[in-house]
C-alpha cells in the first residue's frame, strides 16, 4: 500500500502539466454535473414547498356532534399518512374567510347567517403527498358520518406527481450523461499516463511485477485526481452559488452530506475511469 | 533448468522466427547463443522469459511450461530469472540503487531487508560508490551493471544476457563479461546472446549456433572442435 502510494504520487510529481490537466478536466466535468445538481436541489426544494401545502379537507354536515368530531380527529391523526389534523368552526371559516376576501368583506357583514361550513383539514406527511395516498386518505375521510363531502384538487396532485417523475428522470438521465463523460475524460487522462509510462510498465513486467502491481498505482492516482477534481468542482459549484444568490435569485447550496457525496463520486468515477483505461491499455504496453 | 524441445515459433506476418530448436541449459551452465541478426536469438530469449508462447514445439523453464503458462504465473517465472538487455532498460528518473531496489519491491520484498540487499549487489558488480547516481551520470558498462545488479537482486537461477555488451566499448565489454563469468561461477547458469565471436572465444563455454532460425551446431551435442565452427562466417 505504501508503495503503491509512493508511485501514484510519484506521476504527480514527475508529470505535473498532465496530472494539473486531467484533475482539471475532471473539476469542470464534474462542475457541469454540480451546476446540473444545484438546479436538481433547488427544483426539489421548490417542490417541496408545494407539496407542503397539499392537504385534504372534509366539510362537515351542519350540526355534527361535537364529541364524534374530537374523536374523529384523534382517528384522523393516528391514520400512518397524516401529520396533522385540525378542525375549523363554521365562525374560523367566516373570520378567515373575511380576511382573505376583501373584496367581499362588505358582502360578509351582511350576512345574516353564516353560510359556511366547518371542516377538518388534514396534512400529509411528506412522501405521501401523492395521487395514491391522497385519494386513500380522502376516501376514508368520507366513512365518517358527519362528513359532507372531501376535496384535495386530484389534478393539481396528478401534476405534483408527473412533475416530481419528470425531474427524477431527467435528473438522472442528465447525471448520468455527465458522470460517462466525466469516465471517458479520467479514462483518457489515464491512458495518456499509461502511455507516457510504457517503458516503465515494460521494466516492471520483466522484473516480474504481477498486473495488480502495476495497475493499483494508476486506481490510486486515478481515484486521487477524480477526488480532487470533486472538491474543486464543489468549490467552482460554491462560486457559481454565490453569484447566482447575489445577482439572479435566493437558492441553496448542497448540504455537506451532499457535497461529500459529490467528492466521492468523484473519486469513484475516477476509480471506474483508471480501472477501464489501465486493463485495456496494460495488455498493449 | 532450461529445455526447449522441437520448438517452433511463427512470425505474426508469416515465416518461421524457430525452426525445430532442441536444447538444454543445465543448473549452473553457461551458455552463449549466437548467429547473425535475425537469426532468432532474441526470439529464444523471449520464450525463455514467456514473453512470447512457442507455435509448436515445448519450452520449460525453471519448472514452468511456457506452452500453457496461466498469464499469472509469468511473473512468478521472471523473478527466478535475471533478464539483462543491450539497451540495459533502467528507469531514467531513479538512481542506480532505486532501480535495483524496485525489482525488490515488485516482488513484495520485505522493505526492512531491501537497502542491505541493493547494497550487497551493487557491491558485487563494484557500484557500491554510485549508488546514488542517476542512468545519465553513469558510462554505459556502469548503466549495465545496474542492470545486472537489478538482474542479480532476486538471486535468480537464471541469468539471460541479450546482447549484454552490443552498446559497450572494448574496455567495458570485458569488464560486464568478467562480471557474468564471475557470476556464473558462484552456481547461476547464465545464458549470453551475443555476436561478438571474439567473447566467445575468450571462455571455454558452451555454444549454440543458430542460423535463419535453425539451430546449426550445439557445441554440447557437436564432437568437434566447438570454438572454430562457431566462429565460421
Amino acid at each position: 500500500m505504501n508503495l503503491t502510494f509512493r508511485e501514484a504520487m510519484l506521476t504527480f510529481k514527475r508529470a505535473p502539466l498532465l496530472s494539473a490537466l486531467s484533475v482539471t478536466t475532471i473539476a469542470f466535468s464534474l462542475f457541469v454535473l454540480g451546476l446540473f445538481g444545484l438546479v436538481v436541489v433547488n427544483l426539489q426544494d421548490a417542490l417541496r414547498g408545494v407539496e407542503e401545502r397539499v392537504e385534504v379537507v372534509a366539510y362537515l354536515l351542519p350540526g355534527a356532534p361535537v364529541e364524534a368530531v374530537a374523536q374523529a380527529l384523534k382517528d384522523i391523526e393516528a391514520f400512518p399518512e397524516v401529520q396533522s389534523a385540525s378542525y375549523v368552526s363554521e365562525d374560523d371559516a367566516l373570520a378567515r374567510a373575511r380576511a382573505e376576501l376583501v373584496e367581499l368583506r362588505d358582502v360578509m357583514q351582511e350576512l345574516e347567517r353564516n353560510p359556511l361550513p366547518a371542516s377538518i383539514e388534514v396534512k400529509l406527511k411528506p412522501g405521501f403527498r401523492d395521487t395514491d395516498h391522497v385519494s386513500a386518505v380522502a376516501e376514508r375521510l368520507r366513512g365518517f358520518g358527519f362528513v359532507d363531502d372531501v376535496r384535495f384538487g386530484r389534478d393539481w396532485v396528478e401534476k405534483l406527481d408527473r412533475l416530481r417523475g419528470l425531474a427524477a428522470a431527467v435528473g438522472i438521465i442528465v447525471g448520468a450523461a455527465f458522470a460517462v463523460v466525466a469516465i471517458i475524460i479520467i479514462g483518457t487522462t489515464i491512458r495518456m499516463a499509461v502511455l507516457q509510462r510504457s517503458r516503465e510498465i515494460a521494466i516492471m513486467r520483466l522484473v516480474g511485477a504481477t498486473d495488480g502491481f502495476i495497475r493499483r498505482p494508476f486506481l490510486l492516482q486515478g481515484a486521487i485526481k477524480g477526488l480532487l477534481g470533486g472538491a474543486v468542482a464543489i468549490g467552482l459549484s460554491f462560486g457559481a452559488y454565490l453569484l447566482i444568490n447575489r445577482y439572479l435569485l435566493q437558492s441553496a447550496f448542497f448540504t455537506q452530506e451532499q457535497a461529500a457525496a459529490i467528492v466521492a463520486f468523484g473519486a469513484l468515477i475516477g476509480l471506474l475511469g483508471s480501472s477501464l483505461s489501465v486493463g485495456r491499455h496494460l495488455k498493449r504496453v | 533448468m532450461i529445455k526447449f524441445t522441437n520448438v517452433f515459433k511463427a512470425f505474426p506476418k508469416g515465416g518461421l522466427a524457430l525452426k525445430d530448436v532442441s536444447f538444454h541449459v543445465a543448473k549452473g551452465e553457461f551458455a552463449f547463443l549466437t548467429g547473425h541478426s535475425g537469426a532468432g536469438k532474441s526470439t529464444v530469449m523471449k520464450l525463455i522469459y514467456a514473453e512470447e508462447r512457442p507455435t509448436a514445439g515445448e519450452v520449460r523453464v525453471s519448472g514452468y511450461n511456457v506452452n500453457d503458462m496461466r498469464p499469472r504465473d509469468v511473473p512468478m517465472l521472471r523473478r527466478k530469472l535475471g533478464i539483462v538487455f543491450q539497451d540495459f532498460r533502467l528507469l531514467e528518473d531513479r538512481t542506480a540503487e532505486e532501480n535495483v531496489a524496485f525489482a525488490l519491491e515488485v516482488t513484495g520484498a520485505r522493505v526492512s531487508t531491501i537497502a542491505a540487499r541493493v547494497m550487497r549487489v551493487l557491491t558485487q558488480v563494484g557500484l557500491a560508490a554510485k549508488a546514488q547516481a542517476y542512468p545519465r551520470e553513469l558510462s554505459g558498462g556502469e548503466q549495465q551493471r545496474v542492470a545486472i545488479a537489478r538482474a542479480l537482486v532476486n538471486e535468480p537461477t537464471v541469468l539471460l544476457a541479450d546482447e549484454p555488451t552490443g552498446n559497450l566499448d572494448e574496455r567495458a565489454t570485458r569488464g560486464v563479461f568478467q562480471l557474468l563469468r564471475d557470476i556464473n561461477a558462484s552456481g547461476t547458469a547464465v545464458v549470453m546472446a551475443t555476436h561478438d565471436l571474439d567473447l566467445v572465444r575468450q571462455a571455454p563455454y558452451r555454444v549454440i549456433e543458430l542460423q535463419e532460425g535453425a539451430l546449426v551446431y550445439d557445441s554440447a551435442v557437436d564432437e568437434a572442435s566447438p570454438r572454430d565452427q562457431a566462429a565460421a562466417p
